[in-house]
């Protein structure tokens, strides 16, 4: 449904931005009117959103990418290349910013918004030079005291032949465990789709936040469909089924909060989520500044260990009764 | 399951219960019961007679099961490594009579109501004896103890979900907590999908785990094992202080049928086998089978001592 209604919203866009080119035109300012109330309707038709629908929204080319987050909430941007052992992996973004005075290190996976950025950057799926750089810029942030915040966006960790041959397993993993233990907050924000360990690799943080349409989940529901069913044309069904929603997670007690979205997703607005975002990061940091560095680790490492705990117990009380 | 209408007081509530019991079986130091390591369905001879044929997975010839059980599933023709259970390694690697159950027992739980799940996993259960993918316990391995846990293939492909997870997770914390090494010989195609984002999260939960346990001077020792994939190899399989592998075991990130329709090529032969693993230097050593025992055993007396003397 959503798709649909994304198309006209494209072409109503599209429409009013050739009229406004058009000054003194009264037959142009009218059907301004009429295409902005069209919209305005439309809109209102997104008002309850199916998982499937949300994932075509999480991903959109329209939504903001990791570069027009950085942009939008931090100062003084210093962009970090390569892992230093082989490889700049464009697929990653990040570097050390100022967050209202506060330097911190950022990063988050880069898609492009159009073919040609697309293909630059692996269409944010990252080889395993990917996330050694970002464990680099997490190493050096806990060096230096610097919170880290990372923008989680991919389809998954890139299945290549290179990336097989250079570990993308291992890089995986080591993700997972140094990120588990270091002494500095993390805060992760899933702002399109988070597929699977490629999504998880920058995940292990102290809070986790999802965009309202923002979807999480350990596969795409297309290989979802393919693995259990080999037949990834299964991928609407499969959508309804993996809870893979940002409400659904918030219930499984996986993330810590949603971040809401104008009618129709983030593109509608996008300045209104930043500043809701910033006053999100202005509010964590407060949190986690109280906590000693040993803290913050042992907070990270309970997080994950018990995230499922009160699932198990239930399932305990419920085989007792 | 009935956990969407549950307030987050009553989820925190659960949480803090869990925690409690762990914190108690540790002080009590209860944590392992003796075990039989048994295979279920072991029956060398058919009803009459005739003696069962067992065909090897690579040359494709057949091989009375006897003989293939007693070379450890390791083909006498053509060598090849062919899938072993869980108990039968556990029985190949430590000293008779010394493999203690690690307790452990999680419940059933279906985040997804996944239709059929349930049964599939009982069915399993019953089938192999197995609670689940991996079998815990502690043993001693050529007179040295250790922390040993066997993943299964038999058990749907060895599988990560949250019980699995659990298991593995608290078989880190017990050893560190009681100054054991970790022996680990992983079989999994991944996540296991039927358990939905949760069974991500345990990745994320194993590889904490482990990493907490190499923080505190804990050795581990892992072995991959055919196949060892997906969100398996990408956590606690491949964060070992020595990583051993078994020849022709097939050991990556993605499958290769992801890899060849996302490159649109053919991919080179033994791509992702243990060896080719080996010569881009993510293996330390290929150990055949029947060696197994020696060589880890060999590794746990030389990190027998924390400092060096002479």
């Amino acid at each position: 449904m959503m798709r649909e209604i994304d198309e006209k919203l494209r072409a109503i866009d599209t429409e009013i931005e050739e009229l406004s080119a058009k000054t003194d035109d009264y037959a142009a300012d009218v059907r301004v009117k009429e295409l902005k109330s069209e919209k305005k309707k439309l809109l209102r038709q997104c008002e309850n959103l199916t998982p499937a629908d949300k994932v075509y929204l999480a991903r959109s080319i329209k939504r903001p990418k990791v570069d027009d987050y950085i942009n939008a909430l931090f100062d003084d941007f210093f962009i970090q290349r390569g892992d230093f052992l082989s490889k700049e992996d464009k697929s990653i973004y990040g570097g050390i910013a100022s967050f209202h005075g506060t330097p911190v290190t950022v990063l988050g996976h880069r898609k492009g918004r159009n073919i040609n950025e697309n293909m630059e950057f692996n269409f944010g799926m990252p080889e395993p030079e990917g996330y050694r750089k970002a464990l680099r810029m997490m190493k050096q942030a806990e060096k230096f005291g610097r919170p880290i915040i990372t923008f989680i966006d991919t389809p998954g960790a890139y299945p290549g032949l290179e990336a097989e041959e250079h570990g993308q397993a291992n890089a995986i993993a080591r993700n997972l465990a140094e990120m588990s233990s270091l002494k500095v907050p993390i805060i992760a924000i899933v702002t399109g789709e988070g597929s699977s360990g490629g999504a998880l690799a920058i995940g292990v943080a102290n809070s986790v936040y999802m965009l309202e349409h923002a979807v999480y989940s350990v596969l795409s529901p297309e290989g979802f469909a393919s693995i259990l069913w080999k037949d990834s044309n299964r991928s609407a069904e499969a959508c309804d089924l993996m809870k893979l929603t940002a409400q659904d997670l918030k219930h499984y007690n996986v993330i810590d909060g949603i971040i809401k979205e104008p009618l129709g997703g983030i593109q509608q607005n996008p300045n209104k989520v930043y500043r809701e975002i910033d006053a999100l990061l202005m509010l964590e940091l407060a949190k986690y500044k109280k906590m000693s560095p040993n803290e913050l680790a042992k907070n990270r490492y309970d997080k994950f260990r018990y995230m499922d705990a009160a699932i198990i117990e239930a399932a305990k009380k419920e085989n007792q009764a | 399951m009935g956990l969407l209408g549950k307030t987050k007081a009553e989820l925190a509530k659960y949480a803090t219960v869990l925690k409690h019991s762990e914190k108690e079986a540790a002080e009590l130091n209860d944590d392992f019961e003796p075990a039989v390591v048994k295979e279920k369905s072991e029956k060398p001879k058919t009803e009459d007679g005739v003696v069962e044929m067992i065909t090897c997975s690579s040359c494709k010839k057949e091989i009375p099961a006897g003989l293939m059980k007693k070379n450890l599933c390791v083909c006498p023709e053509c060598g090849a490594h062919n899938k072993i259970s869980a108990a039968r390694r556990v029985r190949s690697m430590v000293d008779p009579g010394t493999f203690r159950k690690l307790k452990c027992k999680v419940p059933f739980v279906n985040p997804l109501d996944y239709p059929d799940y349930e049964e599939k996993i009982t069915k399993l259960q019953e089938k192999t004896g197995l609670e689940e993918g991996v079998l815990i316990g502690v043993g001693e391995i050529m007179g040295q103890k250790a922390m040993i846990a066997v993943m299964g293939s038999e058990f749907l492909m060895g599988s990560m979900g949250i019980a699995l997870g659990e298991k593995v997770t608290y078989a880190f914390e017990v050893a560190d907590k009681n100054k054991l090494p970790v022996v680990m010989f992983t079989a999994s195609g991944g996540a296991r999908m039927q358990e939905g984002i949760l069974s991500l999260m345990q990745m994320a939960k194993t590889s904490a785990a482990v990493q907490r346990f190499s923080e505190h001077g804990g050795l581990y020792v892992v072995c991959l094992t055919h196949p060892t994939t997906g969100g398996v190899s990408a956590s606690f399989a491949t964060l070992g202080d020595i990583t051993l592998a078994e020849p022709g075991a097939l050991i990556g990130f993605a499958g290769p049928r992801v890899i060849e329709q996302t490159i649109g090529q053919k991919l080179p032969e033994g791509f992702q086998r243990a060896e080719y693993l080996e010569s881009h230097g993510f293996v330390d050593q290929i150990v055949p089978r029947n060696e197994m025992r020696e060589v880890v055993g060999q590794i746990l007396k030389l990190h027998e001592r924390k400092r060096w003397s002479l």
